[in-house]
């Protein structure tokens, strides 16, 4: 398994050789220096732990967090995450990973959190059909019934409601990596990826 | 600048004329047929521009045997080779769909006489 830190730049498009256009999603990804490596019997699993984020004052990074993050060498970081490897053989605590690792990829899989759209209906949310627009009809953007009668008199749990929605963790498959700028940390996917613009997102190895 | 900006503006096309909405162009536009390529010619009235950098793109509208025609075109895809400038038209819209409902006569666009005339554009 590979893994990076990374932030969403934005979208734009490029031409491949047939002249096509192409949607990509620009990230900013890495580079990650790894803070811990877990493998040993203390921990049970291998896997590991990896920063992005580099803007971050010193003030107001919390001391604990900064000594923990000392022992690999690095300065005050936004992010820490997590990811499983086979085996952390090759590995080293503060060593950096970069986009470079990807260089050989063609798909991967992008985590992120999905833009928060406040108290929504149901149909932004659900996707309900909605009522009639006009012809006297007072039902527009409602739902329709939540349920049957009597029986069973009460509504079924679960039922799409309107509510809250948005900014839950989301992750775009098996999405093709278009070029990976080494230099400028940088890498183009095709498509789009859950989040907004300068929002973290995790880059993964599909597992399927 | 901004990275997403800078990245934008990389692999724009250099050579690309002066135009604006109402001018007739001839668009080169590369063809694809199995195998082989070639260059196709398109020329209409230019009816809409819009976006910016490596995402700009314009509508050419022509009219061939009663059947109206328009095609959008990124400006910088590598498919639109050149691009030559017949006409300069003089009009006061940004976007030209009023022309969709006219034809013949009504659909005209008067040539801008105060524009430099048409040089003729080296193809790339």
């Amino acid at each position: 398994m590979k893994g990076l830190i990374g932030k969403k730049l934005g979208m734009t498009r490029v031409f491949d050789e047939d002249g096509r256009s192409i949607p990509v999603t620009v990230l900013e990804c890495g580079p990650c220096p790894i803070t811990q490596v877990k493998g040993d019997d203390l921990d049970g699993y291998s896997a590991l732990q990896i920063g992005f984020g580099d803007d971050r004052k010193e003030k107001r990074t919390p001391k604990a967090l900064m000594g923990h993050l000392g022992k690999a060498g690095s300065g005050p970081l936004r992010l820490l995450r997590e990811f499983r490897v086979a085996s952390v053989e090759g590995f080293e605590l503060g060593q950096e990973l970069t986009v470079e690792m990807f260089a050989e990829t063609k798909l991967v899989n992008v985590t992120g959190l999905t833009k928060g759209r406040g108290f929504a209906g149901v149909m932004k949310r659900h996707g309900f059909g909605g009522g009639k627009a006009t012809h006297g009809s007072h039902h527009h953007r409602q739902a329709g019934t939540i349920g049957m009668c009597a029986t069973p008199s009460r509504v079924a749990r679960g039922h799409p409601m309107p509510g809250r929605y948005g900014t839950d963790r989301q992750t775009a498959q098996n999405l093709e990596v278009v070029r990976i700028d080494t230099e400028n940390n940088l890498m183009f996917v095709k498509g789009s990826v859950p989040g907004h613009k300068n929002g973290y997102i995790l880059v993964q190895e599909p597992k399927r | 600048m901004n990275i997403l900006e800078s990245i934008r503006r990389q692999g724009l096309k250099t050579d690309v004329p002066e135009f604006n909405v109402g001018d007739t162009i001839k668009v080169h536009v590369r063809v694809r047929e199995g195998e082989k390529t070639r260059t196709q010619l398109f020329t209409g009235v230019v009816i809409d521009r819009k976006g910016s950098n490596i995402e700009e793109a314009f509508t050419v509208r022509k009219v061939s045997g009663g059947v109206a025609v328009e095609r959008v075109f990124p400006l910088h895809s590598p498919n639109v080779q050149a691009i030559e400038v017949t006409r300069r038209g003089r009009v006061r819209r940004a976007r030209l769909n009023y022309l969709r409902e006219r034809t013949g006569k009504a659909a005209r666009i008067a040539e801008r006489r105060d524009a430099k005339p048409v040089k003729p554009t080296a193809k790339s």
